[in-house]
């Protein structure tokens, strides 16, 4: 791959503290390889900020190899940048041609609160998962690959459900800030496998109605959170999500 | 959990809009097709038939009823939906994805709503008021509704606001008639072909035939 060189315009969203209203500030970032990745661009660009004795643009990073689910951005209007099916840490600077503005924004969702720059507190999804995404029975030790039968078509929409990191981009993506599509692969990923039969109504409706208490919108189905899932879990999640929910009202 | 709560939730509200929605769809078929008997060209003989039918016969009346109950949660679960949606992001993006992640007009349910009611209350003083005022008045004695139609049409702003009426029921329905299987949770690579073409197709063919109406008369495609 050609290595090439570039300088960037780039409008961050830069915010005090939760308190702070923010505004945009603008960067040159320069003499970036192309085969850095974005949040390494930003590491270059904080580096210099800091050598000249500015504040660093605050930014969620955590593994860097796309299954944290931490680097929320939202670029020139998309969640994790141009690619499909990327996080920002795999959005590589080979996306930008020289000389372009980047805007670069905080998730926006009243649900999840800007804590400082581009960082926001997402812990509306841990207190969801928490309402209902696990098993509460003591497994004991692995069992045998074959012990516990498991239709493979079903297994693997389950572990499709279970790719999602709980980054938020379907928050983000969502003209509707909602978490339906997080919340539709949690509750799936449980209810298509034997383990998760015991609590499948009761989560269900525990986890729906965390989700609504923490501020997020209704689904409209306009398909853009699964255009932006960076592990681009299926919307027919979605519609297990509503199948389970009626199930659950209907029979408990 | 109760209904209230079921109701009341984000899946709950939805559902709601799901079920009448697809009311909705079925009663624009019977709609449609009675109107369509104007294009049978009879001076109004068939179509005056059927629309003597389903004002008279009590079913049909039940089932208005019905039409009316649906249609009114529709509107203001929707607008109360869009209302709730809308305050889930009081800071706004400064760039917007446009149409790269989804499509315009299912971005824009509330506001071909809102365009459709407008248009819903100009078309029910045209034709249903008065159809009412002269069933309960006289029994119908002298009304004839093809006549009314043939004339409402020969006014320009009229016939354009039906046809500004019909597009924006057309993106309407494209959206919402495959979005309210999804809501409803039927959703599986066996069915959505299904759904999405059936969905195009009825759009397509209800406003096409409904946008030939007021056209029909204005031009005098038929006598």
């Amino acid at each position: 791959m050609e290595h090439k060189e570039i300088n960037l315009n780039l409008k961050v969203w830069r915010q005090k503290n939760a308190q702070d209203s923010g505004h945009f500030e603008t960067y040159k970032a320069e003499n970036i390889s192309t085969e850095m990745s974005f949040l390494e661009m930003f590491d270059v660009l904080n580096e210099k900020l800091i050598n000249e004795g500015q504040d660093p643009i605050a930014f969620d990073h955590d593994c860097r190899e796309g299954i944290c689910g931490m680097c929320s951005m939202h670029i020139n209007g998309r969640a994790h940048g141009p690619w499909e099916g990327t996080t920002t840490c795999q959005l590589h600077m080979r996306a930008f041609t020289d000389g372009q503005t980047v805007t670069v924004e905080p998730w926006r969702a009243k649900a999840f609160p800007v804590l400082k720059d581009l960082v926001v507190d997402r812990s509306a999804f841990d207190r969801i998962q928490q309402a209902g995404g696990y098993v509460s029975v003591n497994t004991g030790n692995a069992q045998d690959g074959n012990a516990l039968p498991i239709d493979k078509a079903m297994a693997d929409a389950s572990f499709d459900a279970a790719m999602c990191i709980g980054c938020g981009a379907c928050v983000a993506a969502c003209k509707n800030s909602s978490a339906m599509l997080f919340t539709s692969a949690k509750v799936s990923q449980y209810a298509l496998l034997p383990q998760g039969q015991a609590e499948r109504k009761t989560r269900v409706l525990n986890m729906v109605a965390q989700m609504d208490k923490e501020g997020f919108g209704a689904c409209t189905n306009t398909g853009a959170c699964e255009a932006e899932c960076p592990k681009q879990i299926s919307l027919s999640n979605i519609a297990r999500l509503n199948r389970e929910y009626l199930n659950a009202q209907m029979s408990l | 959990m109760t209904w209230k709560e079921y109701f009341t939730s984000s899946i709950g509200k939805k559902f709601v809009m799901a079920l009448t929605g697809i009311s909705l769809i079925l009663f624009l078929i019977v709609h449609s097709t009675v109107n369509g008997m104007i294009f049978f060209n009879d001076n109004g003989e068939t179509f005056n038939f059927y629309a003597h039918f389903l004002s008279h016969n009590w079913l049909m009346r039940l089932a208005e009823l019905g039409l009316f109950v649906g249609l009114i949660l529709h509107i203001i679960q929707g607008l109360m939906l869009w209302a709730q949606n809308n305050a889930k992001r009081p800071v706004k993006y400064a760039v917007n994805p446009g149409n790269a992640t989804s499509a315009w007009y299912s971005r824009s349910m509330g506001l071909l709503g809102s365009l459709l009611l407008i248009f819903l209350v100009v078309h029910l003083s045209h034709f249903w008021w008065g159809t009412k005022v002269s069933l309960y008045a006289s029994g119908h004695e002298g009304h004839n509704l093809y006549e009314e139609m043939k004339n409402a049409f020969q006014i320009p702003w009229v016939v354009v606001v039906y046809l500004l009426g019909v597009i924006a029921l057309c993106w309407h329905l494209i959206h919402g008639f495959s979005s309210a299987f999804q809501t409803l949770g039927i959703n599986s690579p066996k069915y959505n072909p299904i759904i999405k073409t059936l969905g195009i197709a009825y759009s397509l063919i209800v406003c096409l035939a409904f946008a030939m109406m007021p056209l029909a008369f204005y031009f005098g495609w038929i006598s």
